[in-house]
């Protein structure tokens, strides 16, 4: 395990989580001094939920706070229904996960660990739990582990949110308008992580900063898993090393290997253009196409598909699963996406309903309490970049063959009714 | 209406979620909120000087008209 080679999130994994004992004998290890925040920073480790936010520089943030009973939250709701890496990995390595978060526990001075899993994830609610009993029979001391399930809900996965459920009972993102903003529970500060930036802290702090940064780039050292779905064999979880060539990513994941475009990051992330193929997959090359990592979802779209269709169906369950508690949002995206359905089954006078189109989403860009808005901006506005042209025939009402096929590759949960949704 | 404060920047804030659209910035600052098609208020970003009094004194009167009192006018600490 201390050689620069993959898979390391992934090592040993099964189709059964590993025990506490098989996990210690796995990654073991002769380093048993407890982790500092330097060995953090110098590791470079770059949070792994979507906002690739500076770990080392967040965990500072929390310590320098003052409270005695701090929280460092797991963020393991997955909201993007095209990722499947949290739960891969908590169906794997579930210690390695609160390895991690027992570490930056220490840094911060955290007295509790929530680990905050969606409720409908029956099988890795099951593992998490089995999880966290091993522990509490193997030691007494340490940070109070503790499981909570929330509902699923693409926000509730959102820090403030996720925060607030566990202050109030409310998956609803907050309102924060100075940057940055220090999350409380009740009056405690609250370091919050995504699961894989958790494990990736786990190994940091068995192996070491430099190990770590034996493979990936510079800016974006280490690992990271990305969910392959779309025009693929299989949907698949794989590790790969930061910079890894995009081409190779596909071609290992048995993907189409011509393929129209990329969805790449999540939901709120962007359509990269079979052009930009040729970039590695780390954030600082990706920026050059107005790309990132995001989450980690990649979603081939094979020529034969219909981008605009695909968008629509994207941006109209987006707008269902806003909180609906600003205007924008909750106004604004139900009308981008019936903009979109104008242009993508053009029947009257699509040409303004793209004009239209372009007009809301400078309305809507900035102005809800989370970044919930901005990402599908972001996202229809790399739709309109990346399929320029067939948004061009579409509002010339001449649409294309892929968008009457009944073939769809982003995929969508189910449209609940308004009155349905669940947020507590 | 209080003292005047002369020196800095501001600008004017909405909490989005607060916010239920009534419309009553738009009237009261319109130097300084546009509405959206929804009727909700899209505020300009540029800071603004406390010196240009009547766009201060706009702002006031939105921040204190605010029906939800979802504005807030926001002093920008020099950097």
């Amino acid at each position: 395990m201390h050689e620069h080679t993959l898979p390391r999130l992934m090592h040993a994994a099964g189709s059964r989580p590993l025990t506490l004992a098989q996990h210690e004998e796995v990654f073991a290890t002769t380093q048993r001094a407890a982790m500092q925040l330097s060995e953090l920073d110098a590791s470079g480790l770059t949070g792994r939920g979507g906002a690739a936010f500076p770990t080392a520089r967040k965990a500072r943030l929390i310590r320098e706070q003052r409270g005695h009973n701090k929280f460092v939250v797991v963020n393991a709701m997955e909201g993007e229904p095209a990722s499947h890496k949290d739960r891969t990995l908590l169906s794997t390595h579930p210690h390695l996960v609160l390895d991690g978060a027992e570490h930056l526990a220490s840094i911060v001075g955290a007295k509790n660990i929530a680990v905050c899993v969606a409720r409908d994830e029956a099988t890795v609610v099951n593992h998490v739990e089995r999880a966290i009993h091993e522990r509490s029979r193997r030691s007494l001391r340490g940070p109070k582990l503790e499981l909570h399930t929330p509902p699923w809900r693409y926000v509730a996965g959102e820090e403030s949110a996720l925060v607030h459920w566990l202050d109030d009972n409310e998956s609803l993102p907050q309102y924060r308008p100075t940057r940055p903003h220090i999350l409380r529970i009740g009056h405690a500060p609250v370091l919050v992580d995504n699961v894989e930036t958790c494990a990736n802290v786990g190994l940091i702090g068995r192996y070491g900063a430099a190990w770590f940064r034996g493979l990936g780039t510079v800016e974006s050292p280490g690992s990271t898993l990305v969910s392959v779905t779309g025009a693929v064999e299989r949907p698949t979880v794989l590790e790969v090393a930061l910079g890894t060539p995009l081409r190779v990513i596909l071609e290992s994941a048995n993907a189409d290997p011509d393929p129209q475009a990329l969805l790449l990051g999540g939901y709120g992330g962007s359509w990269l253009a079979a052009s930009h193929l040729d970039l590695n997959y780390c954030n600082e090359d990706l920026a050059r196409a107005s790309a990132s990592t995001g989450a980690g979802v990649i979603v081939v779209l094979p020529r034969s598909a219909c981008g605009i269709v695909e968008t629509l169906r994207v941006v109209r369950w987006m707008a269902n699963e806003s909180a609906r508690q600003c205007g924008p949002c909750a106004f604004g995206l139900p009308a981008i996406a019936e903009d979109l359905n104008h242009l993508a089954h053009p029947s009257r006078d699509p040409m303004s309903a793209y004009k239209r189109l372009e007009e809301r989403l400078g309305e809507i860009d900035g102005h809800g309490a989370c970044r919930h808005p901005d990402g599908v901006v972001r996202f229809v506005r790399s739709a309109l970049a990346t399929f320029a042209q067939d948004f061009s025939a579409h509002a010339h009402a001449s649409a294309c063959a892929g968008s009457r096929a009944n073939v769809h590759y982003a995929s969508v949960p189910h449209l609940e009714r308004e009155e349905e949704l669940v947020w507590e | 209406m209080g003292v005047r404060r002369r020196a800095g920047l501001f600008v004017l804030q909405v909490n989005p979620i607060l916010c239920d659209g009534f419309g009553h910035c738009g009237e009261l600052a319109p130097e300084l909120v546009k509405m959206d098609e929804w009727g909700y208020p899209i505020i300009k970003t540029e800071p603004t000087a406390f010196a240009d009094a009547g766009a201060y004194e706009s702002a006031r009167y939105a921040e204190r008209g605010c029906p939800r009192q979802a504005l807030r006018i926001h002093r920008l600490t020099d950097k």
